[in-house]
């Protein structure tokens, strides 16, 4: 079977938009009868990955890749890139403005919760330039 | 215990999601930034916040928790009680505050802490 290829655009700086792709995806998992966990895993990264696209990037393309056994998500934008990657992936380090903390973000949780649910994560970014996030979720392999 | 025997038991007000009453809770969850949230809360857990913004409703959705509950009557924007609508998530809410809310759900969860 050859895998369901999606592609969304996400917004910049409209956090009443910022979701609509990872739940959008989130029901076609469901519909397609994915493990549930596998469903939540993918959901969450996406989710965190839109969020930060938002907030950092004024929005970006989302690729998404369904096979049966795994649920490939590629993030690009052309945003600011992420300077210190090392630092942007401790938990609890954020660099998103205050107005952003008042709707409960900036945790500094995003990218720990996206390594966290993945099976594998690649980073590749530049400075000025923007950010290009790969994540791979292997269904029926619990992280 | 569901949704609905848990807004009987602490007397709780439903805003939004009326039609998912019936769903089981098996844990609960406590907090207010979303991304720990995300991180941390279980499929079943009744959430207790004081968040009620539309990335509120986002965030119990991709987490599949049972239901939101705010605490300390925090408000509920319009935008995120047609989402939680849509959405089929129980929104429901007290006036008293995440600490007491919390005290009283584990004595009603079998397998509380």
């Amino acid at each position: 079977m050859s895998g369901l290829s999606l592609k969304y655009e996400v917004p910049g700086d409209d956090f009443t938009r910022a979701g609509e792709a990872s739940s959008d995806v989130k029901r076609k998992l469901k519909k397609l009868g994915y493990d549930p966990d596998a469903i939540r895993r993918v959901a969450i990264a996406m989710y965190e990955g839109e969020i930060n696209m938002v907030i950092h990037a004024g929005g970006g393309q989302a690729f998404v890749t369904i096979e049966p056994e795994r649920v490939d998500i590629v993030l690009e934008d052309h945003g600011p890139g992420i300077a210190d990657v090392e630092k942007a992936m401790q938990a609890g380090y954020s660099t998103a403005p205050d107005q952003v903390r008042s709707l409960g973000f900036g945790a500094g949780m995003g990218l720990p919760n996206m390594k966290k649910y993945t099976d594998e994560m690649t980073i590749d970014t530049e400075v000025g330039k923007g950010t290009t996030l790969k994540m791979t979720v292997l269904v029926n392999h619990k992280s | 215990m569901t949704v609905q025997e848990l807004k009987e038991q602490l007397s709780l007000s439903v805003l939004a999601g009326e039609e998912e009453l019936d769903r089981e809770i098996t844990g609960c969850y406590a907090g207010d930034l979303l991304s720990w949230v995300m991180a941390r809360a279980e499929s079943g857990d009744v959430w207790l916040t004081v968040m009620g913004n539309i990335n509120a409703i986002a965030v119990a959705s991709l987490t599949d928790a049972a239901c939101i509950v705010l605490t300390e009557s925090a408000a509920l924007d319009e935008d995120a009680r047609n989402r939680a609508n849509q959405q089929g998530i129980p929104v429901l809410t007290t006036e008293e505050d995440t600490y007491a809310m919390a005290v009283k759900i584990s004595r009603l969860l079998p397998e509380a802490p």
